[in-house]
Parts: structure tokens; C-alpha cells; sequence
């Protein structure tokens, strides 16, 4: 073993030991993971909004008034629907084919003559697009049968039919991308809070400055930190795996494809978090602007919540997060089995993650001028 | 063979902005020699330390540890050197044996963690995490690490500082061994007993200047004002032993202290019979000699306190370990 490995390794150990006798960070590292997926996995369906777009044929006022009424509605006062209006002219299917992406993109289509029809008690069938097998698909299929009943209820036959059309080949669940979800949020926040911390700490209690004094140089100490978040991101990973899997049956894959995320993500969020903690004036300035920086990349990087629930301007600013790359590459990995988008996921992964390694390997220092 | 001096430093700088924290400090220190920097917080102390131990660069002048320049040649001078700093810390959950280890480690020296641990005095709290130390043993446990690499050359900046008298004590005795072991030790302290105890040499700091260096005794003798014949009486006293002998005599009416010149020892026997023909009350009486103490608040106009900044009135406990007690 060389004498840089031998640090790394000795350092390696003795932060790992401290690690694992402080409760806290154990708990947040591996514990809060399995009860968030616990959680969300049972209560499923039981919160949240989802995003549906509506192409509005008829332009009637009782098409309007049944869209107002659309618009909102849940089931059992959850998971309301909000409606995005599509133009007439644009090609519906296409343009859902389009949203869907990996994910799913429900829709609803209004035919033509939807409110003279209604009046003259002519049959009319109301389109609903989606995956069948779409949590999202089956919810919003619901609402529309339940509006169009109450609709019916008004005359004197039923006269709005419902329809259903696949939109989407993709045969997810929730859970399926949940477990992705949550893996990228232990890639983000085990790293993250404690470097942001330890840096700033180790600044303040001067331990830094002690190290210096041994034959550790800064970027041993570094690496053996983000060896350790890789390897805890890792048990994370397995750990969420198994209960995505065996408690409630998610169909996600185990690949190789795993490890780029598993071992860019602990380093990209290690050396952020050591960039906060070095260039903060005081541990307190670092937390806050730890928190700042992570609590938006916690919810808006599709971890908890797919991002198709999201209106477009916070999908659009996910793009931005660095724990967007993660979270996409490994649904992408383990629920689409889409490699080449991945690929990209990937590429963007580790550039970020070079950038802020050099930046923090530069700006922290050892030793004062 | 030419015996290499362990630490010169000449002329020795350092500014931050309109601040001289250093300002032109020289001195040596000599193999097997324990040697102090005295002065009170802000002096310029650890700032001139950690120049040495290749922590900060200096502005100007020249500083060899080793014969090597701190600051460029600071990795090899660490495999050389001992160090606790100021207020050691360490990671929370690790005992001090698992700490020694570590050191071992990253120095790659074998060492046996229990022998260090026993000359530092720890053993017994081997195995108690770092959070659980007392503030002594935390100092012990910095000292054992100062060890792992075998140095011949230990820098202690203020180890003492903020311990009760018993865990000063002990962390004296360590440093003692240390001394009859011929380590050559560099020590900073604003504790001026401590100086006096343990330090063959003193360098007494201010304002980043050296005021004064040498053995204790002789700061004493140089900048000391002798021995001294202390009566505890009133002014009138005072007044009369002045108007009827040709002796020098002060008079501290905060402590009602007669004091006076000795320049011969006969000149006690003067005193004392001009006080008993004075026929005025008089108490106890004592001979002293100025103390480091004492010289240290002339040089640095004030005492410190236990923190180690300067007294707000002046004054200070001082000691008495020269003082010949005598009762009438």
C-alpha cells in the first residue's frame, strides 16, 4: 500500500468509526431514507397534485363550465387535477407523446360540438390519455368518470361517455420511481450537511490547522471523506432497493449503470458541501447557505415527487440542480432502461462534479498566508 | 561537528494590514533546552510560533527550524517536529489510543500507543472519547500525539491555559520528562510561573517586540529593582524611617507596605531600628526580591489575567517564593 493510500485509509477509519458512534448521522445516512420510502410508498397516492392537459374542441360554454369543474376536483379531497389548456389546432396525442417523455403525461380531450351536443342530449365521449398502468392515468380517469356522472345526473339519460387511450408504452408505478428518487436524495444529503458542517467546524476548532501537521495532505482528507459517502451512499442504495422491492413490489434494475451515479454524486455533493464550509465566515453562515442550496434541490429534483406533477417553470428550473442529473440518470438506469439519455446524465454528472472539486480543492487551505 | 541550532530566527516580521503582530523578533533556542516566550495575549506569541511551525508565512526576516525554512519545507519539518496548539481539539468520538494510532498512521511510524500514553499520564483514560476528556486530559492527549513521530523538537503554544492548578501541574511533570529526556522545547504561556518553573530561558514579548530574554534570573537582575524590606505600617512610618536614615522608602497605602531599598544587607538592621525609635505601630515584616512577575508588569506595563490579557488595574497576585518571613 503507498503511503498516500495508507493515509487515505487511516482516515478513512477513524472519521468512519466517529461516524458510526454518532447516532445522528447514521440516522439521516441510512435510517430516514427507509422511513421516507416507507412512507411515501404506503401513503402513495394520498397527497400531491397532478398535471393534466386539456384540449378543449368544442369551446362551448357548458365545455367550459365541465372543465371549471374538472379543474381542482380530487379524489376524496386529494390529488386534485390542474388543468393545462391545450390549443385546438395542436396534434393532442403527439403533443402528449411529446410531454410524456420518461414520465407520464396525462390528457383530456374535448370532441367538437361537446355543449350543443349536451343540449340536444346527443351521446358524447370525453377522451382520457394516459398509461393504464400510470398511478397518475387511474386517478385522473376517475375524476373525469365521477365529473361527467354528476353531469349526466342533470338530464334525463347519461350522455357523456368516458374513454380511455394509452398515451404511454411505459408501465410504471410511483414506488418505481420513488426508489430512484430517494437514493439521489442520500447521494445528496448524508455529503452535503456533513461537509457543510465538518469544514466549517474543523475551521472554526482549528483541526484543520492541526492536520496540517501531519503528513495528511488536504486532498488525502478529501478523497477519504467522499470514499466514505460513497460507500454509505452505496448500503443506502441496497437498502432502499430491498424495500422498494420487497415491500411494495417496485420493478426497478439493479445494473453497473448504478455505480457513475453512486460514485459522482457523494463526490460532486462532498466538495460543494466543503466549499460552503471553507468559504463561509462562521459555522452558522455555513448552514444557512448549506440549507439554502439543498433544501430546493431536495424537492425539486424529482426525489420525492415525479417531476411531470410539477408546473412547467419548476420543471424547467429542476434543469439547473445538480441532483436533477442524479435523480434522472438513475431512473433512467433502473425504471426506463434508457442508457443513451443516462449517458448524458452521466457526462453532465461528472463535469459538475470535476468543476466542484477543483474549486474546492483550490479555495480550501490548509495553512493561512 | 558542528551541533545544529534547533531554532534562529532573525529579524522576524509579520503585518496584518496597519497590525505588526511581529515586529522584528530574533532569537535562538539551543538543543536540550526548554525555552519560553512570555507575554500577554495579542504579544505576538502564537503568530511568531506558527511561523516556526510552518502555519503562516512571515512577511520579513529569516526563521530555521531544523536548519529548514517552516514555511517551504513545511511537510519534511512535520515529520520532524512535535506540535500542540493552542486549545487542542480532536474528533469528538476518538479515545486517545485510537488517536495515537491514527498519528502512527499518517506519520508511518510503528509506535506502541499504551508507552505514550503512559508518559503522558493518560493511561487511565485511554479508551474515554475525546468529548469526555477533562480540559487536562485533553491537553495530554495533544502532547501524546506530539510524541508519535519521536520529534527532538516540540512546540507547545499556551498548553496549560485555562486548566486548573492540578491539571497545570501534571501537564508540568510531562514536560519536565520531556526535558530530562533532552527534548528541546519551545514553549508559549502567559502564565509566568509556569516560565519560572520549567523554562531554562525566557523571551518576554509585547507589542510583537522582544522587551527581554535570558535565564529568569537574569531578567530579574537586569530589570529588577533588588532586594527589598517590606514593613506593614502606616505613612507616618514611612516618613520617619526617610527624614532619619539615607534610605530609599516607598509606600503602597493600598496594602499599608513600607518598602525599602535594600542595597546592603545591613541596611535592614537601619530600617528596622529607626521604626522601633519611631515609636509608630508596626506589623509584619518580610524581605523579597522582585519576582519574573514583578518585572514582567514593569516591562509590560500591567499584569494578565488567566486568560492572558492585561489586568484593566494593574495589579496581580504576586509571588512571594523569594520572600524571608521574620515577626517581631
Amino acid at each position: 500500500m503507498s503511503a498516500s493510500a495508507r493515509r487515505i485509509f487511516a482516515d478513512f477509519r477513524v472519521f468512519g468509526r466517529g461516524y458510526l458512534r454518532n447516532g445522528v448521522g447514521l440516522f439521516f445516512s441510512l435510517i430516514f431514507p427507509v422511513i421516507l420510502i416507507l412512507l411515501f410508498g404506503a401513503i402513495f397516492a394520498g397527497g400531491g397534485a397532478a398535471t393534466v392537459y386539456v384540449q378543449n374542441n368544442d369551446g362551448g360554454q357548458l365545455s367550459r363550465q365541465y372543465i371549471a369543474v374538472l379543474n381542482g376536483t380530487g379524489v376524496n379531497g386529494s390529488w386534485p387535477i390542474i388543468l393545462h389548456s391545450v390549443d385546438p389546432s395542436v396534434n393532442f396525442t403527439q403533443f402528449l407523446k411529446e410531454k410524456s417523455g420518461n414520465s407520464a403525461a396525462d390528457g383530456i380531450s374535448i370532441p367538437q360540438n361537446f355543449s350543443l351536443d349536451y343540449q340536444s342530449n346527443v351521446p358524447i365521449n370525453v377522451t382520457v390519455y394516459g398509461s393504464p398502468s400510470q398511478s397518475s392515468s387511474q386517478i385522473v380517469s376517475q375524476i373525469v368518470t365521477g365529473v361527467s356522472n354528476s353531469f349526466n345526473l342533470k338530464g334525463t339519460a347519461p350522455i357523456i361517455g368516458v374513454s380511455s387511450q394509452t398515451i404511454s408504452a411505459q408501465q410504471t408505478k410511483y414506488i418505481d420511481s420513488l426508489v430512484p428518487g430517494l437514493i439521489g436524495f442520500s447521494i445528496l444529503i448524508s455529503p452535503m450537511f456533513a461537509m457543510v458542517n465538518i469544514s466549517a467546524e474543523y475551521k472554526k476548532t482549528k483541526l484543520f490547522k492541526q492536520l496540517s501537521l501531519t503528513p495528511l495532505s488536504k486532498m488525502e482528507w478529501l478523497a477519504s471523506k467522499i470514499l466514505w459517502y460513497i460507500t454509505l451512499s452505496f448500503v443506502s442504495l441496497l437498502i432502499l432497493v430491498a424495500v422498494g422491492i420487497f415491500v411494495f413490489g417496485a420493478h426497478i434494475t439493479l445494473t453497473l449503470w448504478l455505480l457513475p451515479f453512486i460514485v459522482l454524486g457523494p463526490t460532486m455533493f462532498c466538495a460543494l458541501g466543503m466549499l460552503v464550509g471553507t468559504l463561509s465566515k462562521s459555522v452558522e453562515t455555513a448552514s444557512v447557505i448549506g440549507n439554502v442550496i439543498t433544501f430546493p434541490m431536495m424537492f425539486l429534483s424529482g426525489t420525492f415527487f415525479p417531476l411531470y406533477l410539477m408546473p412547467e417553470y419548476l420543471r424547467n428550473f429542476a434543469h439547473v440542480l445538480p441532483l436533477f442529473y442524479v435523480v434522472e440518470g438513475l431512473n433512467n438506469v433502473m425504471v426506463y432502461g434508457n442508457y443513451g439519455q443516462a449517458l448524458i446524465d452521466i457526462g453532465v454528472t461528472a463535469v459538475l462534479a470535476f468543476v466542484v472539486f477543483v474549486a474546492a480543492a483550490k479555495l480550501f487551505k490548509w495553512r493561512e498566508d | 561537528m558542528v551541533r545544529l541550532i534547533p531554532i534562529e530566527v532573525n529579524n522576524l516580521k509579520k503585518h496584518y494590514g496597519d497590525i505588526k503582530a511581529v515586529d522584528g523578533i530574533s532569537f535562538t533556542v539551543n538543543q536540550g533546552e526548554v525555552f519560553g516566550l512570555l507575554g500577554p495575549n495579542g504579544a505576538g506569541k502564537t503568530t511568531t510560533i506558527e511561523i516556526l511551525e510552518g502555519l503562516r508565512k512571515k512577511d520579513e526576516g529569516t526563521a530555521k527550524v531544523l536548519g529548514l525554512d517552516p514555511w517551504e519545507n513545511g511537510k519534511d519539518l512535520h515529520q520532524k517536529i512535535g506540535v500542540i496548539p493552542q486549545q487542542f481539539n480532536f474528533f469528538e468520538k476518538a479515545n486517545p489510543k485510537e488517536a495515537i494510532e491514527y498519528y502512527a498512521r499518517l506519520f508511518g511510524t510503528p509506535v506502541n500507543a499504551n508507552d505514550i500514553l503512559k508518559e503522558v499520564l493518560l493511561e487511565d483514560s485511554a479508551k474515554n472519547s475525546f468529548e469526555n476528556l477533562s480540559g487536562g486530559q485533553k491537553q495530554k492527549m495533544g502532547l501524546s500525539l506530539s510524541l508519535v513521530n519521536s520529534p527532538d523538537l516540540l512546540f507547545l503554544d499556551e498548553p496549560t491555559t485555562g486548566l486548573d492548578p492540578n491539571a497545570r501541574r501534571a501537564i508540568w511533570e510531562v514536560i519536565r520528562n520531556l526535558k530530562a529526556k533532552g527534548k528541546t522545547v519551545i514553549l508559549t504561556t502567559h502564565y509566568l510561573e509556569e516560565a519560572e518553573v520549567l523554562a531554562d530561558r525566557v523571551a518576554i514579548v509585547n507589542h510583537g517586540h522582544i522587551v527581554a530574554m535570558g535565564t529568569s534570573d537574569e531578567i530579574i537582575e537586569k530589570y529588577g529593582s533588588g532586594e527589598r524590606l517590606e514593613i506593614h505600617g502606616a505613612k507616618e512610618l514611612a516618613d520617619y524611617i526617610q527624614k532619619n536614615t539615607e534610605l530609599s522608602v516607598d509606600y503602597d497605602p493600598t496594602k499599608g507596605v513600607v518598602s525599602i531599598q535594600l542595597n546592603k544587607k545591613i541596611d535592614a538592621l537601619a530600617a528596622l531600628a529607626a521604626a522601633e525609635q519611631s515609636g509608630l505601630d508596626w506589623g509584619e515584616i518580610h524581605t523579597r526580591r522582585d519576582s519574573l512577575d514583578d518585572v514582567f508588569v514593569k516591562l509590560v506595563s500591567g499584569a494578565v489575567d488567566d486568560s492572558g490579557n492585561i489586568a484593566a488595574d494593574g495589579t496581580q497576585n504576586k509571588s512571594y517564593n523569594s520572600s524571608k518571613k521574620m515577626r517581631r
